[in-house]
């Protein structure tokens, strides 16, 4: 045993051994593009507890339906996939060239990834890693999105402005739905009726109906002080009730809380530099959020809408999820 | 003139509308004619292949073309066709008459990467928006500007106002400034020293100098002499041709950086640029071109993209619907905010990039510098100095 992980058990352990207080067990993992490398933050203390090293150039990262944890890598071309019981890679998947976010079929047998430099989703066996599909889409690929039954996959493309629509049986673009400027990252209501595709250069988010693929609103975002150039929102959640939408807003250095129904912003919280990637606990009272330009993630009290601790992370941090 | 014909709307009707002459209601083709110079000095193998910065690395119908090329979605998932055909310019006539054969045509906007003179005059010859990608002269955006005449390329004060805007926040405020000898180079010093004036740094010296080795003339040739004799924190080079600047970093008598068009140098676009989705841009253009992608190249691909907007904005048409929608129009142009054209200019209001030819350095306009309305307007001419007389 190397003695980096000897310490980074006995941390573990202590953390194990004081946890039970107001908050639940846990760790937010950070990923950060220049630093090939997870960071991982205690949920009691709210500090650093250790690193896991991973491929290189480490972007989206997301929590697989058996609660791995799965790592896209730009530089590398692979999907790391990371045991959270024991900060260990279990496999690696290849995902072709600069792959950059993915999402999962429910049944967690498909990635479904962006790939920015061939313009295209591709669809990946995560057992063999096979390339299965891949769909031609606008220039810079970006957020990739799966509807709650696994049929539709939907991708934006951040030249085009467009959400691509595609059905993931046949493989074909069904639809392609203009929405505003570089359009980066989407969230589903959890009703399955409105898919929400955030737009960093367009200061706002618009809202598609999944029925038919119409844009129904737009949502612009107003931060007193900043200009609307400045809010360039990008990171996005929602609660599990689907009441509120949580979105980073880039530039703008806020989140923004939003009533999903009233399509209205009720707070706006103070962050870091860039605010890129959020993420909520389980209880859903504490928002993490992941500062590209400053090197350090946000801790938000969300029932009060107040940032409560700032923790340095690894170099231009992307993504974070909460495993508790 | 022949149209080559890059994106189909999805009605199959259009492919017969296009060539019988017959319209169709449902989407238009948008043409352009990109007017170059025949046999471009700027192009000559051996000072491409100086690279120097600000300089083009290649045709500008590449950096058009990718982005075209690009847009196929876009255009498909509006029902629009974007056309461009080429077409080349040996003088002043010339170029007035292939922005008149196009116009006759049916092109709706001209694309030019002409001399500041031949941009004039193709904007006088036609009623059509000209999208200038290749004149970086402030009498462009100032004195000889026109009502239809649109920039993508930064003019020389905004390269001057954002170099001088990093040294300001350098702290860099005494300058000794070397100035070569064409009429482009006094102009540009001209530019600079304003520049300098405005964001209140000063001149400490101001030399001529003169690519030589003939020992008579060493005042003026040896980096050596011509850097001593003050006190400086900088030294700024106004090197229109590029050799002379090339070779004088590191070559000064205090160890001093040297801005300007050598050292740090305030352009539109370097291939390394990292954020914003710059590198996926540098990249597919490499792809294409063979060839890094340079700030001339940024400035065609834009226009490229302006075109792309304007279709896929109004699929159908007219041509005078574009024309009226350019004023309006903003670009994405992967350099993290959304740009659009100044009202009382017409030039692309955009961040600038500071770079040592290597990477970039910095941005500008700096942080923490204010404006009342658009902080990108602290770079080049802005609307209370009335310099652009033209009503637009």
């Amino acid at each position: 045993m190397t003695p980096t992980r000897s310490r980074t058990r006995s941390i573990l352990f202590c953390a194990l051994w004081f946890a039970g207080g107001a908050w639940a067990q846990g760790t937010a993992y950070v990923s950060s593009e220049k630093d090939d490398a997870l960071t991982m933050i205690d949920l009691t203390t709210l500090a650093i507890k250790g690193t896991i090293p991973t491929c290189k150039r480490g972007r989206h990262l997301q929590l697989t339906p058996d609660r791995k944890l799965m790592l896209a890598c730009s530089d590398s071309g692979v999907a790391d996939l990371i045991d959270p019981a024991t900060g260990k890679s279990l496999r690696r998947i290849p995902l072709g060239d600069d792959p950059e976010a993915f999402d999962l079929s429910p049944d967690g047998k498909t990635i479904y990834v962006s790939s920015e430099d061939d313009a295209a989703a591709v669809f990946v066996d995560a057992a063999t890693g096979k390339k299965l599909k891949e769909v031609k889409v606008g220039q810079e690929p970006e957020g990739v999105k799966v509807s709650a039954d696994g049929k539709l996959l939907y991708v934006t493309s951040e030249v085009a402005s467009l959400v691509h629509v595609i059905d993931t049986a046949s493989g074909k673009v069904v639809k392609n739905v203009k929405v505003g400027k570089r359009p980066r990252r989407m969230a589903i209501t959890p009703d399955g009726k409105e898919l929400w595709v955030t737009c960093e250069l367009d200061s706002g988010v618009t809202i598609v109906s999944t029925a038919d693929h119409s844009v129904l609103a737009t949502l612009k975002f107003e931060v007193k002080g900043a200009r609307a150039q400045d809010i360039t929102p990008v990171g996005i959640q929602m609660s599990g009730d689907g009441k509120r939408a949580f979105v980073a807003l880039g530039r703008a250095n806020h989140v923004a809380f939003v009533d999903v129904a009233a399509r209205k912003v009720t707070d706006l919280v103070l962050v870091g530099k860039r605010a890129w990637n959020v993420a909520l606990d389980k209880s859903e009272k504490r928002l993490f959020v992941v500062n590209g330009l400053s090197d350090d993630l946000t801790v938000v009290d969300v029932p009060g809408a107040k940032p409560i601790k700032t923790v340095p992370v690894g170099r231009v941090p992307y993504g974070v999820v909460v495993v508790e | 003139m022949r149209w080559t014909v890059l994106a189909f709307a999805l009605f199959s009707t259009l492919f017969s509308a296009l060539f019988d002459g017959v319209g169709t209601a449902q989407a238009a083709t948008l043409k352009a004619t990109l007017i170059s110079p025949e046999n471009d000095p700027r192009l000559d193998r051996t000072r491409v292949e100086r690279a120097y910065l600000g300089h083009p690395g290649g045709p500008a119908a590449e950096g058009v073309q990718l982005a075209l090329d690009e847009g196929g979605f876009e255009l498909e998932a509006a029902g629009a066709a974007v056309a461009l055909a080429p077409a080349t310019a040996s003088s002043l006539e010339s170029a007035r008459a292939a922005a008149q054969a196009a116009e006759k045509a049916g092109a709706a906007l001209i694309l030019t990467d002409l001399p500041a003179a031949w941009t004039v005059a193709v904007a006088d010859a036609v009623k059509l928006p000209v999208l200038n990608i290749g004149a970086p002269d402030d009498s462009l955006r100032q004195q000889d500007c026109r009502a239809r005449l649109y920039h993508l390329l930064p003019s020389e004060r905004m390269r001057a106002d954002a170099l001088a805007q990093t040294l300001v926040s350098r702290k860099w405020s005494k300058l000794l400034m070397l100035v070569g000898p064409g009429p482009a180079d006094q102009q540009r010093a001209a530019t600079a020293q304003a520049s300098i004036k405005r964001y209140g740094l000063q001149v400490v010296g101001s030399k001529p100098f003169k690519l030589s080795t003939d020992p008579r003339e060493r005042d003026l040739a040896n980096p050596l002499l011509l850097t001593a004799g003050s006190a400086y924190d900088a030294v700024w080079v106004v090197d229109s041709d590029g050799e002379f600047a090339r070779g004088l970093p590191y070559r000064t008598v205090l160890p001093r950086p040297v801005v300007g068009d050598a050292g740090l140098v305030a352009l539109a676009w370097h291939a390394q640029f990292e954020r914003y989705g710059a590198p996926q841009v540098s990249r597919r253009f490499f792809k294409a071109a063979k060839r890094p992608m340079t700030d001339r190249d940024w400035a065609a691909w834009m226009a490229g993209k302006t075109l792309l907007a304007l279709a896929s904005a109004i699929p159908k048409g007219p041509n005078a619907a574009w024309a009226q929608a350019l004023a309006k129009t903003s670009v994405d142009g992967s350099k993290g905010v959304s740009m659009s054209f100044r009202a009382w200019d017409g030039q692309l209001r955009q961040t600038m990039l500071l770079t040592d030819g290597q990477g970039v350095i910095a941005q500008a306009p700096i942080e923490g510098l204010l404006h009342p309305t658009d902080v990108l307007d602290t770079l080049g001419a802005d609307a209370p100095e009335k310099l652009c007389k033209a009503a637009r």
